[in-house]
């Protein structure tokens, strides 16, 4: 069972090596959606501050979700998919090594490139530090969840819409203890419950979204 | 002596999963709820207008609270139940609990749309608002985005029974989910007024209000009711075109 996580998670990543563009491609948009905010707001570093927190999660989610369109649908269109679930190991395991997978080429990157827009907002070390712990334990919940919306649309006309539809609510606690450790810490408080919290929600994901997963693939594969 | 008894106990549950059956038994029942809905809705319309007391801080402004407070219950209380019935169509896989489900969605939504727009008509005169970013605002609204993403979903897929199939995993995560969204609100912001009726405490409100909101809350029961069973009889010969039984139906209609 550890040799086909493992044999999976080395695939997936070897794809995502090969094909370098992906990956820069949802950092990149992430970084422009987050410019985009303080061309829109203005440059008040007083404003930013307080919105940057958000900001940032806004487009990670974001983000997250528009990479969602590969985890599967290319395994998906040369039959690699149905393949591995016919391989007799068990669906959960395959599918927690592609999510495993997933969140290693776009949440670990992204929580990476937090850092520097941390900087850009002035948002101070305290609270770049909690951003960015924020985002380390919250961003293997959006692929979780995430995965769950991109198996449910597989092969559907109109899937990239669609699963934004279906994701974006799920992630609200994501968003709400994300940047809450942000503002606890501007606020003097500690960021422990909002962190702890993440972790939960990211644990529970991770002990539960994989049957969900697989079992909504193999609604789509039928 | 086994074969002595025609009917296993199981049997007589299931027979209404069928759908002629179901068709059958649900056109003799929605008559009687729907008018159920409309004599329950008069009533308690009646009762809240003019027996109901002007309430002392709120004025007549509070009397929307009998629309509103049943269709925010109805909006959480239904998806649950569509949660349920899409639980039970996956594990038994039965057509009619997840036909349940989706004639189940459109009501829900319409519930939670109204808990929103009653809601903002009552936040004006209340608060000095129509929309104010508060906890039980805001989830009711996350909720009313969960049921069109679930109408969203079985609308996308062609084939039926996948739609089903995958609109009852979708209905699934979002019912853990509920509970989640709505403290992750909660923590966020709070400044809704508490609940008016609670039943650990006695109620604060005054008997005939009360009297009102129950009956309306009756009321709505009996038109979600009988709203759902209509539109699932609809999908019912929509789906079963086809079959000998809705074609013998279509004969003997005038």
């Amino acid at each position: 069972m550890t040799g086909a996580l493992i044999a999976i998670v080395r695939r997936d990543l070897l794809l995502a090596f090969r094909q370098r563009g992906d990956i820069i491609q949802v950092l990149m948009f992430f970084v422009i959606v987050v410019t985009m905010v303080p061309l829109g707001v203005g440059p008040e570093l007083r404003v930013l501050r307080t919105i940057g927190a958000g900001t940032v999660w806004v487009a990670a989610l974001l983000a997250s979700i528009v990479s969602l369109a590969r985890l599967f649908s290319q395994d998906h269109a040369d039959g690699t998919l149905e393949q591995m679930l016919l391989s007799g190991q068990p669906a959960s395991i395959i599918v927690i090594g592609k999510v495993l997978a997933h969140w290693l080429v776009t949440g670990a990157p992204l929580t990476v490139a937090a850092i520097p827009i941390a900087v850009m907002f002035d948002l101070g070390f305290g609270p770049g530090c909690a951003l960015v712990a924020a985002l380390a334990l919250g961003t293997p919940a959006l692929s979780l969840v995430g995965a769950i919306g991109a198996a449910l649309t597989l092969g559907l006309r109109g899937g990239g819409v669609l699963v934004t539809l279906l994701v974006l609510p799920l992630t609200v606690p994501v968003l709400v203890f994300g940047a809450g450790a942000v503002d606890a810490v501007a606020g003097g408080l500690s960021p422990a419950p909002n962190l702890l919290l993440l972790a939960g929600i990211s644990l529970g994901s991770a002990a539960l979204a994989p049957w969900a997963i697989a079992a909504a693939l193999r609604i789509s594969l039928e | 002596m086994q074969a002595a008894n025609p009917t296993p106990p199981g049997f007589r549950l299931f027979r209404y999963a069928a759908p002629a059956e179901f068709y059958r038994l649900a056109g003799r029942v929605v008559p009687f709820v729907a008018a159920a809905a409309a004599l329950l809705g008069a009533a308690g319309l009646y009762i809240g207008f003019f027996v109901a007391p002007t309430d002392a801080q709120q004025g007549e402004a509070y009397r929307i609270m009998f629309v509103h407070v049943p269709a925010a219950w109805m909006g959480m209380f239904i998806y649950v139940v569509m949660a349920a019935w899409a639980a039970l169509g996956l594990i038994f896989n039965t057509r009619m609990s997840a036909i349940m489900a989706s004639a189940l969605a459109p009501t829900g939504a319409l519930m939670a749309f109204l808990a929103l727009w009653t809601g903002a008509l009552w936040g004006r005169p209340a608060w000095g608002t129509y929309w104010d970013w508060d906890a039980r605002m805001t989830s009711t609204l996350i909720l009313l985005f969960l049921y069109m993403g679930f109408m969203a979903l079985h609308g996308a897929i062609d084939d039926p029974r996948r739609a089903d199939r995958a609109a009852g995993v979708l209905a699934i995560v979002g019912v853990v989910n509920v509970p989640i969204i709505y403290f992750s609100v909660q923590w966020w912001n709070t400044l809704h007024q508490g609940s008016s009726i609670s039943l650990g405490r006695a109620p604060t409100i005054a008997a005939p209000m009360l009297a009102a909101m129950l009956v309306m809350m009756l009321a709505f029961w009996a038109y979600c009711i009988a709203a759902a069973l209509t539109r699932a009889r609809a999908i019912v010969l929509e789906r079963e075109r086809n079959a000998e039984w809705v074609r013998s139906l279509a004969d003997t209609a005038p």
